[in-house]
């Protein structure tokens, strides 16, 4: 592991407590709904925020530890940071923006400036040398504030939200190149975002950060696979509950009962896709393990399928085609029967 | 926002609308009030020896004088004023807001009393001045020094007073991403700070040296009318009434000019959507 750190802080409102390890060369993508820390503890790393307690260690080097009271300040450590809306200095031209850390760093002027402008061609932006950031398009700006964080090749690369200013058709593309220029870089990545998409195609490893606590960690496979949260549970779009599980059966936290394929024990998870909801007007017959009565109540048309919402003794979200949702006459909501097969149903340790 | 939301909140106030009628009169008489002695001034000009006046040794003298004073006293702002700035905006230490009200007070108090508080302060028995004699044999009262130190004292509130808004308005993010650059304390302020507060500290530099150029009250006080040593324009202007008519018109005319050249300096800070 090339970065390991251990982040108390508070800021605001905010109590930031969390754990996160990052090998070299691995791009791990910290995800989290809004006010959940993930920009407090990339700037935490960067040493923009004073820690209440922790370490951390950067390729074996001791960045900070509140224990023996070490701290190696900002400009002293090897990062580049790219911030949320860039932060590219509006006086300075793009070049002299990403000429500006090495200068900064005692390279002399004429170097500096021919390897900003290198760097400036590499992400595609020959010729926009002389521009200021007032200039540019949102997606200029940001290779240009790649370039700049890159450019004194850091070993620890923080990224916050590098797409999130940017509309949905620039998007695309700059998500694309900047992939390819994180690919190129050798050090440890560290990218921040709220955006699933970005995430799960992004990441090696996904960190979720949820109230300043780290709340679950795997490749996107795993986490989209065991969702630990009602927050992951909600980005991949399946059911989760909680439970006791003797056996086949899982007695949920929420009351009720889900019968499972496989023999589990004590406290798990149970996760059912909405797809492998069954909705019927009337108590189906047949092999079904789990068959409750319950409401519709909410009845929404997502692409082409029917999300329903379904209250009962267990809640839960089913996904029919709109053929079924017309035939069940599921428009104006009312009494519905679920069933779930149990073979449908993950369950894993909690 | 619709263009028919903003219509009904502001229903009578669009930019095109008519001024009410019982306003137009004093709004009337304000604006003359304060055109008229413009008028005055400029009507009264003689244009034709004007450039006769302005070269008299006499007026060149008051506007050499005027500017080196002036911008001594930019000078002495500059060098004091803008660390103190910094701090107010900066850091909080107990009785910040003591030190800004003691700050601000120049602006507020009468130039003379001003005057009158450097002179007990800083004359030869003054608290600071005896021991400026004493120890280093410095008498400031009537002396260029002296009325550089009073125009200093009137005018350095306006350069503390809009830098500090600059460096409050300022994303102090931009010197985070300095850091992370591998900028210092120095280099950042340097590269970073200073040019993007550069507009507030161009108009606070532009505010003092107005201020330092029409500066009386004080100066009179502490430093005297010492043609050639304490006798800025504004106080040759003043004399010169006594005496030489056209020569305190050609005086005023020079400050008025000034003063015009600042306004228009300022004018997309003060009035920008104007």
């Amino acid at each position: 592991m090339s970065l390991q750190a251990r982040v108390e802080a508070t800021v605001g409102r905010l109590h930031l407590d969390a754990e996160v390890a990052v090998a070299t060369g691995e791009l791990v993508v910290l995800l989290g709904p809004n006010g959940a820390g993930k920009t407090t503890l990339l700037r935490a790393l960067a040493g923009l925020v004073e820690l209440d307690g922790g370490r951390v260690v950067l390729d074996g080097a001791v960045l900070e530890d509140t224990a023996t009271g070490a701290r190696v300040a900002t400009e002293r450590r090897p990062i580049g940071f790219v911030f949320q809306d860039y932060l590219l200095f509006p006086h300075l031209s793009a070049l002299e923006n990403v000429a500006f850390g090495l200068r900064a760093r005692g390279v002399p002027r004429a170097e500096a400036r021919r390897r900003a402008a290198a760097w400036l061609e590499r992400v595609g932006l020959a010729g926009h040398d002389a521009s200021r950031p007032r200039a540019l398009s949102g997606g200029q700006a940001q290779r240009v504030a790649l370039a700049r964080a890159m450019v004194s090749d850091p070993r620890l690369l923080l990224l916050d939200e590098p797409l999130a200013a940017l509309d949905a058709a620039a998007r695309a593309e700059v998500r694309r190149d900047l992939r390819r220029h994180l690919a190129s870089f050798d050090g440890t990545r560290l990218l921040v975002t709220h955006d699933p998409l970005e995430a799960m195609t992004m990441a090696d490893r996904l960190v979720v950060l949820e109230g300043g606590r780290v709340t679950q960690t795997g490749t996107p496979g795993q986490v989209s696979a065991r969702p630990r949260t009602r927050y992951v549970a909600e980005l991949v779009g399946v059911n989760l509950f909680r439970g006791r599980a003797a056996g086949a059966a899982v007695q949920l936290d929420g009351g009720g009962t889900l019968v499972a394929a496989g023999e589990h024990h004590g406290e798990v998870f149970a996760s059912v896709h909405p797809r492998a909801v069954a909705l019927h007007r009337r108590a189906p017959e047949g092999t079904p393990r789990n068959v409750w009565a319950g409401t519709a109540e909410t009845v929404d048309v997502v692409a082409d399928r029917v999300r329903v919402r379904v209250a009962g003794t267990v809640p839960i979200v089913a996904e029919v085609t709109p053929a079924a949702a017309a035939e069940l006459w599921l428009a104006d909501g009312g009494p519905v029967w679920v069933s779930v097969k149990a073979t449908e149903v993950t369950v894993y340790p909690a | 926002m619709t263009a028919a939301a903003r219509r009904g909140r502001r229903p009578a106030a669009s930019p095109g609308g008519r001024a009410p009628v019982l306003f137009l009169v004093p709004a009337a008489v304000a604006v003359g009030f304060l055109a008229v002695p413009l008028a005055g001034l400029l009507g009264r000009t003689p244009w034709g020896s004007i450039g006769a006046e302005l070269a008299s040794p006499r007026v060149l003298e008051a506007l050499r004088l005027s500017l080196v004073c002036s911008l001594g006293a930019v000078a002495v702002s500059v060098v004091l004023g803008v660390p103190l700035a910094f701090l107010l905006a900066r850091v909080d230490f107990p009785g910040r807001n003591l030190v800004r009200a003691l700050t601000t007070l120049p602006m507020v108090l009468p130039p003379v009393v001003g005057g009158v508080a450097l002179l007990l302060a800083f004359g030869r028995r003054g608290l600071a001045g005896q021991w400026l004699d004493r120890a280093f044999g410095i008498t400031l009262p009537f002396t260029t020094a002296g009325a550089i130190l009073a125009e200093a004292f009137v005018a350095m509130p306006f350069l503390v007073i809009t830098t500090e808004a600059g460096l409050r308005a300022m994303d102090r993010r931009f010197e985070d991403a300095a850091a992370t650059l591998g900028a210092g304390r120095w280099t950042t302020l340097r590269r970073v700070t200073v040019p993007l507060i550069a507009p507030s500290l161009g108009a606070g530099i532009a505010l003092c040296w107005a201020r330092a150029l029409g500066e009386f009250g004080a100066t009179i006080t502490f430093a005297g009318n010492l043609p050639g040593v304490t006798q800025t324009m504004p106080l040759a202007v003043y004399l010169a009434l006594e005496t030489d008519l056209e020569a305190a018109i050609a005086l005023s005319l020079v400050l008025l000019a000034i003063s015009a050249a600042v306004l228009v300096a300022l004018r997309d800070r003060w009035f920008p959507t104007a």
